[in-house]
């Protein structure tokens, strides 16, 4: 395999494979980082673990492509340093390398604390990767939330229960029964604006009243996953 | 099996279903078209002459194939044109007058599906019928789907991702049978239109025989130039022009005609029918080598479509356990083009429409591979991909986490618990 010229993915008329940004009009051919990580993965699961191998697991599904992410930690308990981290994907190509920088970020030197690894956001993986199509965002998201799950099933098991993070959904549009959730989904999914996020989700249509909430949504949404 | 690093990379391109390479006769056929016979076939001079004698020589060439008269071969620019000059053309010129009710299937190309949102919008009730689980519509599910304010049916031919071969024989003799009962004259509607875009390569493009009113087909998957099409309306049926302006193609598409891509399409379509039964026999046992020797290879794959009842050169499957995108991937880095259905793929991150009607879950979808084979494809190609194949999904399947049965039912997904609170996959809400 030659791991210079990063050429586009192949499209058809099946479905087709989007290799150019549409927000920044830049074509996305796979960084050779992103192919490195995708043809060679890092910290995969290979075996079944051993029962006591790992101390937590978090599995997610994604309900923006119907993917599975599944990531393992052992974590040193007096350092609280994550000193081993697996996974395994039902998931892209994106989703392999970006899984498997996420494993490599988290693990490096030592490994990370486990409050510095939560900092790290799907932007910080993007980055590293050398970029993803906005498309494949999403696939990024999903190691981070795997990770999130597992660290909080982790603070269960050793009793921490006060350290554990749940992200609740709040109802932003009470008629459509709409939470910022389905408003983060949606931004994911490439609904960038208020009128896209309107013909996606039909939220605030009769509700104006949560329109500022939502436009903010969006701009934190978008911040958070497209760093602008 | 070898390992993925023994492998040699060579050149395999197994998407002909997305499109063909155009045949070198028939680019040679084009070329004088561009420098030496420029003309506008509008004109009256000479130069313009040599161009709308190419024209009405190509016109007669198609409607000799289609057994149809010239005049009821529209030139348009491609099969997606095609396809929206049937939907909105009929549409907007029998709705108020008959009704606007339209019948299609749930496994339509994009370009007819499409056409129907924007219809529903301007008053029609459209009956998507289902299909069973090879993607094979019913003749009575057709029938019974039909009104007196019915205008158009419309099913494709063959199908483009499983390739399944629709009975449009039947179901035109069917809607025949139904105008006689209702006191329907041939002309008044319903009408049956049929995209045969997949199908104009390897099967019968006789419109009698088929009873169609309309017909699709397009340069672009039979080794002529892409952006141009025809569209057969027979003679008699009406239809409003989506392009408006000078009047061309008897005032059905105006705009100058593209005579050097419709020369090429003529002669493209008069080759694929020379070959087509030899190549038809040639592809088939080539396709079917490849899948003998997968299911042999590879383990827990299913065939996507019909076993039989099959475009010679389509093969959909789907192998459990891994997403499609990322085996295309793998694959491309070893030379071969394929495609998917993995939601992955699509920019709606929908997976593909026509696995998910044939009742399978979308986890088939994610899983699933076309091959297409074509004109320059040789038995050493698939022998690369029966080489490269099995190592690819040896690998992913150790990356993934499923385990699905060869069984799996539409609606459980398999890892549901990884759902709960995220919410389930986005086009399971609709
Ligand atoms: S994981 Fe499905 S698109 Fe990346």
């Amino acid at each position: 395999m030659e791991d210079t010229n990063a050429k586009p993915l192949t499209t058809s008329d099946m479905q087709t494979a989007d290799v150019v940004n549409p927000h920044t009009k830049q074509k996305w051919a796979y960084s050779p980082i992103v192919k490195e990580h995708f043809f060679h993965p890092k910290n995969l699961l290979l075996e079944e673990p051993a029962p006591d191998q790992f101390d937590a697991r978090g599995t997610v599904g994604s309900p923006a492509c119907g993917d599975v992410m599944d990531i393992w930690i052992k974590v040193d308990p007096a350092t609280e340093r994550v000193v081993d981290l697996k996974w395994k994907t039902f998931g892209c190509g994106s989703a392999i390398a970006a899984t498997s920088m996420f494993s490599v970020m988290v693990t490096e030197n030592d490994g990370l604390t486990l409050t510095d690894a939560l900092k790290i956001k799907p932007q910080d993986i993007m980055e590293r990767l050398g970029g993803l199509p906005n498309r494949k965002i999403h696939c990024s998201v999903l190691a981070d939330k795997a990770f999130r799950k597992a660290v909080n099933n982790y603070f269960h098991a050793v009793g921490k229960h006060d350290r554990v993070e749940v992200e609740g959904a709040r109802v932003i549009d009470a008629r459509m029964n709409i939470t910022d959730k389905d408003i983060e989904e949606a931004v994911l999914e490439g609904a960038l604006n208020l009128e896209d996020m309107q013909k996606k989700l039909k939220v605030g249509v009769g509700d104006p009243a949560a329109i500022p909430e939502i436009e903010q949504l969006i701009r934190f949404y978008k911040e958070k996953y497209f760093g602008a | 099996m070898k390992s993925l690093s023994e492998i040699e990379k060579r050149i395999v391109y197994l998407d002909h279903a997305a499109t063909t390479p155009t045949h070198p006769d028939v680019v040679a056929a084009m070329l004088p078209y561009f420098t030496d016979h420029f003309g506008n076939p509008s004109g009256l001079y000479e130069i313009s002459r040599d161009a709308s004698e190419a024209l009405s020589s190509a016109r007669e060439s198609i409607a000799q194939i289609l057994h149809s008269r010239p005049e009821e071969i529209i030139f348009t620019g491609g099969g997606t044109e095609s396809d929206n000059l049937a939907l909105f053309g009929i549409a907007r010129k029998y709705g108020a007058k008959w009704g606007k009710h339209i019948i299609t299937s749930q496994i339509e190309h994009h370009a007819v599906l499409l056409p129907t949102e924007v219809l529903k919008k301007e008053g029609f009730e459209i009956t998507e019928t289902t299909v069973n689980e090879h993607a094979e519509v019913s003749v009575e599910n057709i029938i019974a789907a039909l009104r007196p304010e019915t205008v158009l049916i419309s099913i494709m031919y063959a199908n483009n991702e499983v390739g399944t071969i629709e009975p449009i024989a039947e179901i035109g003799a069917a809607i025949q049978r139904w105008k006689k009962d209702n006191g329907r004259k041939p002309i008044d509607p319903p009408f049956l239109h049929t995209d045969a875009c997949q199908a104009a390569g390897a099967l019968n493009l006789n419109v009698d025989e088929l009873k169609v009113d309309l017909l699709t087909l397009n340069g672009s998957k039979i080794y002529g130039p892409k952006g141009v099409g025809i569209l057969y309306v027979r003679r008699g049926v009406q239809l409003v022009p989506l392009i408006v302006g000078g009047g061309q193609e008897n005032r059905l598409r105006s705009g100058t005609e593209n005579v050097p891509a419709i020369v090429g399409l003529a002669r493209a379509l008069e080759i694929a029918t020379e070959k087509r039964e030899t190549e038809n026999a040639r592809l088939a046992e080539l396709r079917n080598y490849l899948w003998a020797e997968i299911q042999v290879r590879v383990p827990k794959v299913i065939l996507n479509g019909h076993p039989t009842n099959r475009l010679p050169n389509n093969l959909n499957f789907t192998i459990l356990d891994i997403e499609g995108e990322a085996a295309l991937l793998y694959m491309d880095e070893f030379g071969i083009s394929l495609s998917t259905g993995s939601a992955c793929t699509s920019t709606s991150l929908d997976p593909s429409h026509v696995i998910l009607a044939m009742g399978k879950p979308y986890e088939y979808a994610h899983g699933s591979l076309r091959m297409t084979l074509g004109a320059s494809t040789t038995r050493e190609d698939i022998d690369h991909v029966l080489e490269v194949l099995p190592p690819v999904v040896a690998l992913l399947r150790s990356i993934s986490p499923l385990n699905l049965s060869m069984d799996q039912k539409q609606e459980n997904i398999a890892a549901h618990s990884a759902f709960v609170e995220d919410g389930v996959p986005h086009w399971m809400k609709k």
